[in-house]
């Protein structure tokens, strides 16, 4: 029975890898965060902990949990389109930390276009991706043109944007309140189409075509960056950048162009979740909304795949929304952040569970194969023996 | 005009601290992104101790314990970093974005479950400071002189001997500019590479708690520090990775960001009728422009943000 040693082991596939990588971090980020939970409160711990993973479950009727997973949906759809937007340019060598700024800056031109300018949705959805691809355009061109690390310059921009985003919102928002109108109130042909979606969520009136939409666009960043020239020739410029221009290929423009992409892809995020209703912008926000840097965690937690971030997104907000439902007098809602900011922290260590991996299975090969050479020389051994045995033609005590 | 100098000295003494730190760390070849939530951790150890230490605790006393505080969690918080970059050879960047997430979650999870240990219908995350804070201050006529300023130069003129006029400073840049040539005349690039970002956690620390005592007297930890680690990271590029350079850029952003507080003491700026968010955006912005004209002749530490590997040609 022979078998081919080259063939890889089941753990020592990528996709394996990173799946067992993954969940690995999953498991100790939960673990820390009930270790927390415990340090706090040692008695409501475990209630804690199951509250939050649980999110949705948590209602016992069938209908309530559906419209719930509704909600938790709604609000996987942004962060979704944020981790996209952050592994595409991270596939082209860009830590896109921005995602945070474009998400900011496209939801303000949305919520502009649907209630200063009173414009139909897929309008403000398209004026929405042109302001975050600005913004990541700006970034890019420093980064082409003036050598700006882009890492530096998408948190100035995140800042820029979030006062600048709170300046043009006030004009549209309500008269006693820091919140912006609703879009029902103003303009209801802004609000996303349902296409009867909400019915299936035990009729929630948020769940609109933005959730296929997301998924879509997944799909659609992983054929561009695995199945097209462009997307090879973007993810060259991102392996060595001297190397794409001896190749002919234009490296600024790539990196610009990347850059305006990732931005389109949060800003349309932003897009897709405020032109549901869902929520509305408080215009005296003073701190940088996590759902770029969060995106951060769906992007490494899904190992930089597109696919693997569907699942990824959905997990990050799953816990984000069950933090919503901890008991307020034991434990604060940011315990989800501890939690989803701790896995962050360990995808850095991600390379090094693979390296881990890739070395046991590597041992474990080695050994077996000294095991075999030692047996096949045994036998041979054993063979020359007998021969020699049968040769004196004298009886062996075999 | 007092209160511009007052606010400009205090917040270029935190850019500078910051940023000092940041240049230690980037010198021994490590990015150090994690600075936002190393002064969070930082502002967390000084803002507890103020709170704790009795009312009647002198004022020498107290700074000193408040600043030890700051330093040591900035320390211990910024191992994060050093185990994750130099031991596992971590993406540099992204651990220091969780650090800076990390660091806010962690201080609002502990500040709120503390307030509502004590009294159950708290539920902020803010700590009050406003009497032992007077400890740092000494009023001269009018001038609110704060020790950190001292406290700042101080930092200035030990962080520009340190790493020009000692073995161990020359051999920190060495690691950071060619580890493997350094490694072969016998430096240990792990151990430099833990001191730097250790002195930068240190550094980050106390500019963490120098910032939540400028012009405020209580601080709501879920705000982090708003950006100013990386307000302070732009500074030290803009200081070219060199302390004095650092320290005039440092002053330059202390002051815009001063006028965001003070704008309304000046007749003329108050005419101009601009809306607070232009003053809040101001020191970014600058930021923004002055970094696209000085970063093409960059002289950052050629072997930063790689993780050093022994076995690497």
């Amino acid at each position: 029975m022979k078998q081919d040693r080259n063939a890889p082991t089941l753990l020592q596939r990528k996709g394996v890898q990173s799946l067992v990588a993954s969940l690995l971090c999953i498991v100790i980020g939960l673990l820390i965060g009930f270790v927390v939970l415990l340090v706090i409160n040692p008695t409501g711990a475990w209630v804690g902990i199951k509250t939050i993973v649980e999110n949705f479950l948590y209602y016992p009727s069938g209908a309530a949990r559906m419209k719930y997973l509704g909600s938790t949906l709604v609000k996987t759809a942004p962060l979704l389109m944020c981790s996209l937007s952050i592994l595409f340019a991270y596939k082209v060598g860009l830590f896109n930390i921005g995602a945070a700024g474009q998400y900011v800056i496209g939801a303000g031109a949305s919520l502009y276009f649907a209630l200063g300018l009173g414009m139909p949705w897929y309008v403000c959805l398209l004026a929405a991706m042109a302001a975050g691809a600005l913004l990541g355009g700006i970034s890019g061109a420093l980064k082409a043109y003036c050598n700006v690390n882009e890492v530096i310059s998408c948190i100035m921009l995140n800042w820029i944007s979030l006062y600048a985003v709170n300046m043009v919102l006030s004009t549209v928002k309500e008269v006693a309140s820091p919140y912006t109108l609703t879009l029902s109130s103003t303009n209801p042909g802004a609000i996303l189409p349902s296409l009867g979606l909400g019915k299936l969520f035990s009729n929630n009136q948020y769940v609109t075509i933005a959730i296929p939409l997301v998924v879509v666009m997944a799909i659609l960043v992983w054929v561009v960056l695995e199945k097209t020239k462009f997307g090879y020739e973007l993810k060259a410029t991102g392996f060595n950048k001297y190397a794409a221009r001896y190749c002919g290929m234009k490296e600024k423009r790539n990196i610009i162009l990347t850059m305006v992409i990732a931005g389109g892809l949060a800003g349309m995020g932003a897009a897709l979740f405020f032109l549901t209703g869902f929520e509305q912008w408080q215009c005296t926000q003073s701190s940088v909304p996590g759902m770029g840097f969060n995106g951060i965690a769906a992007a490494f937690l899904g190992g930089l795949n597109p696919i693997g971030a569907i699942f990824s997104s959905y997990f990050i907000q799953h816990i984000t929304n069950g933090g919503a439902y901890l008991d307020k007098t034991m434990y604060s809602a940011q315990i989800s952040d501890l939690i989803s900011s701790l896995i962050i922290y360990l995808c850095g260590f991600v390379l090094f569970f693979k390296h881990f991996m890739d070395m046991r299975t590597a041992k474990k090969q080695e050994r077996e194969s000294v095991a075999a050479k030692a047996a096949e020389a045994a036998k041979a051994a054993e063979e020359v023996k007998t021969e020699e045995v049968s040769d004196d033609g004298k009886g062996g005590d075999q | 005009m007092l209160l511009l100098i007052q606010y400009t000295l205090i917040f270029a003494s935190v850019l500078m601290l910051v940023a000092l730190g940041g240049c230690f760390s980037e010198h021994s070849g490590v990015i150090n992104i994690g600075l936002e939530g190393i002064m969070v951790m930082g502002a967390l150890g000084g803002a507890l101790m103020m709170k704790f230490l009795p009312a009647g605790t002198s004022a020498p006393v107290m700074l000193l314990l408040v600043v030890l505080a700051a330093m040591a969690l900035g320390l211990i918080y910024s191992l994060l970093l050093a185990v994750a970059a130099v031991n596992f050879k971590a993406d540099q960047t992204l651990v220091g974005t969780a650090m800076n997430l990390l660091g806010t979650a962690a201080a609002t999870v502990f500040v709120k479950a503390m307030n509502t240990a004590e009294n159950a219908s708290n539920v902020s995350s803010t700590i009050q400071y406003i009497d032992a804070k007077k400890a740092f201050l000494v009023n001269i006529g009018g001038f609110e002189f704060n020790w950190f300023m001292v406290l700042a130069l101080a930092a200035l003129v030990l962080a520009y001997v340190t790493l020009y006029k000692t073995r161990f400073g020359l051999r920190l840049c060495a690691c950071g500019e060619h580890p493997q040539a350094a490694d072969s005349v016998g430096i240990n690039v792990y151990k430099m590479r833990y001191a730097g970002v250790l002195i930068s956690g240190v550094l980050g620390g106390l500019g963490g708690v120098v910032y939540i005592t400028a012009g405020v007297s209580e601080w709501k930890f879920e705000n982090g520090v708003a950006g100013f680690g990386f307000l302070a990271l732009a500074v030290m590029i803009f200081g070219q990775w060199k302390p004095t350079r650092i320290a005039l850029a440092a002053l330059v952003f202390g002051l815009f960001r001063a006028l965001g507080n003070v704008y309304t003491g000046f007749d003329f700026l108050k005419a101009l009728n601009l809306p607070s968010g232009v003053y809040n955006m101001l020191p970014y912005i600058i930021s923004l422009v002055i970094l696209a004209f000085t970063s093409k002749k960059s002289r950052a530490p050629k072997a930063e943000g790689v993780p050093y590997d022994k076995g690497q040609r």
